[in-house]
């Protein structure tokens, strides 16, 4: 096992190229699925709602094992890369697809809520001034739900910053290319190597505050804009 | 231009069973709330899904189920003055009228947006947002927004509901002069029966989801069809009744036979007379004066700032009970000549006046 010297930054980049990846494709995957299930009814209805929320209660190992299998040599969709002659299992693409599948719950479910929130009468009305649904998405439903959008989204973006062990069952510890920080941390850890430990801990806090901090101070000039409007 | 509709859905309660045919004129929908007023707009517009039926807009067919068609909303170009305006938060005012005009150039969608709004008597908010908006002022903005697609029928739920009352006058002006311009099929939900009166040519009558009435205004006040109707459009009296002969019929409830100018075809079951038909004989008269003349007491009254209420008793002083026969209207100026005189006074019910359900 090779130990990632000190100097590495790799680990940063590894994490925040991840991140960033998989909340772009949870955002988008996360919305499409809570518009198109916000507009549908029904018991079927409860089995998609379980599908998407697996992820957020399963063990993340659990989650790990059944991506393995599903990209794996003999696995559905593994098979499916290996005829076109690529695999993703242990290289960057596994880091972000075990961090876009952990996060998309949280995604899915803000959303949803954020998009129930909107008063289905400015939808109705979208639509009798010859609005397709796509327009009535994008220039009604997805403004007024924007603040639980981004909500979700900075959740996500959280979520797949620290993801961890479904991203070391499908993605393994292979330094440079799929050490993201927190498996940097477990094996600096492992070896002993308090040093790297701790600096790569520091860099976590120091993130996931800049986030946060980012977060305050975009809401409070929302407000400040809303309140200049009124 | 026609709208010819013919829908049925099922509802949790009843099943809205209608239909109708709306000509270039407007149509005033009277029901109480919970009548299925808001879904049958709804489903014309095509923002709900009939069981069955035929809804054709000026020779375009917007639904038929038996050939499976069903325009989404988007294609029906209906106009739709929803209940609460539903402007849309997040835009200016002529935002909210440029949302139905985003295939025209850009300058042209301004002018059109302005011409709108100078329409509605909404120029100078183009650019508030609805929360800076007076309810008048966001119904005129939404009027200029469901206008703007220039649709083939308008649709306006409740326009009136959620403005105050000296507000309410003034708007219904504005709708007026809407309306004579529009000349399109046009359906206005209201439960207020003077609003449907004064904004409908026709009116439709809705309970439970079934046309209880449909036709000119004034036939509607003048000869209700049923006793439904009359109690849905404002009438106060009623009278289990059968006929006597041609021209009469005998009030059980009211115990008196009456003499009445409608011709009776088909059964009796009630005869019915509004609260300000019911006349006050001065002094005991000649045999003409004293047909239809029942003599009354006061049970109690309720003034209004212009008029007062007075609940009858019919025949016999009233009981502790205070109930009443007989509900009338009179002007303040005759009550205060009439609460002079003694009782028992004389209740005239003119026969032009009566009318007979069969129902």
């Amino acid at each position: 096992m090779a130990l990632p010297p000190a100097t590495d930054w790799s680990p940063l980049r590894i994490s925040l190229e991840t991140s960033v990846t998989a909340t772009i494709i949870t955002l988008a995957a996360g919305l499409a699925a809570a518009w198109w299930r916000e507009r549908r009814h029904g018991t079927a209805m409860a089995f998609v709602d379980g599908i998407c929320l697996l992820p957020l209660v399963l063990p993340p190992t659990v989650v790990g094992f059944f991506l393995l299998l599903l990209f794996g040599r003999h696995g559905l969709l593994g098979k499916l890369l290996l005829q076109l002659g690529t695999t993703v299992v242990f290289s960057w693409p596994a880091t972000v697809i075990a961090a876009a599948v952990v996060s998309f719950p949280l995604m899915y479910l803000t959303a949803r809520a954020a998009l129930e929130q909107v008063d289905s009468r400015f939808l109705e009305a979208g639509r009798t001034l010859g609005a397709s649904e796509w327009r009535v998405f994008a220039k009604i439903a997805l403004p007024l739900a924007w603040p639980g959008v981004l909500a979700g989204t900075i959740l996500s973006f959280a979520r797949a910053l620290g993801e961890f062990g479904a991203t070391l069952m499908l993605a393994g510890n292979i330094p440079g290319r799929t050490a993201t920080i927190p498996i940097a941390i477990y094996f600096a850890v492992e070896s002993d190597d308090m040093r790297s430990a701790v600096a790569w801990c520091a860099a976590d806090v120091a993130i996931s505050l800049a986030l946060l901090a980012g977060l305050y101070y975009w809401t409070q000039a929302q407000g400040l804009s809303r309140e200049v409007r009124r | 231009m026609a709208l010819e509709v013919q829908i049925e859905k099922k509802l949790a309660e009843f099943t809205l069973d209608v239909s109708f045919t709306a000509y270039d004129a407007p149509i005033g929908i009277l029901g109480p709330s919970g009548a299925g007023k808001t879904m049958l707009l709804g489903c014309i517009a095509g923002l709900e899904r009939p069981d069955r039926g035929r809804i054709v807009l000026g020779g375009k067919t917007l639904l038929d189920t038996e050939r499976g068609i069903r325009l989404p909303a988007r294609n029906r170009r209906v106009g739709m003055l929803f209940q609460h305006y539903a402007l849309f938060p997040h835009r200016t005012a002529s935002e909210n009228v440029a949302f139905g005009l985003n295939h025209l150039a850009e300058n042209e969608r301004e002018r059109r947006v302005r011409e709108l709004l100078e329409r509605t008597y909404a120029a100078g908010l183009e650019n508030r947002y609805p929360r800076e908006l007076s309810g008048g002022e966001q119904q005129r903005v939404a009027l200029a927004r469901a206008l703007a697609i220039e649709p083939e029928a308008l649709l306006l739920d409740e326009p009136l509901s959620a403005l105050d009352t000296h507000l309410r006058s003034q708007m219904e002006a504005h709708l007026q002069e809407t309306f004579a311009a529009y000349r399109r099929p046009t359906l206005l939900v209201t439960h207020n029966i003077a609003e449907a009166y004064r904004l409908g040519e026709r009116l439709l009558v809705l309970s439970r989801g079934r046309v209880a009435a449909f036709g000119p205004r004034e036939e509607i006040f003048r000869r209700p069809p049923t006793a439904e109707v009359a109690r849905l459009t404002g009438c106060k009296n009623f009278s289990r009744a059968r006929a006597v002969s041609d021209g009469a019929v005998e009030a059980i409830d009211w115990g008196c036979n009456l003499r009445i100018a409608q011709t009776l075809s088909g059964g009796v079951a009630h005869v019915g007379i509004r609260a300000h038909h019911i006349d006050f004989a001065e002094a005991s008269g000649g045999t003409e004066e004293r047909e239809n003349t029942l003599p009354c007491w006061l049970a109690s009254s309720s003034e209004s700032p212009f008029h007062v209420t007075l609940y009858l008793r019919l025949h016999k002083p009233p009981d502790e009970s205070r109930a009443h026969d007989l509900q009338a209207e009179v002007t303040k100026e005759k009550w205060e000549r009439m609460k002079e005189r003694p009782t028992p006074w004389r209740a005239r019910l003119s026969p032009d006046a009566l009318f007979v359900m069969p129902e």
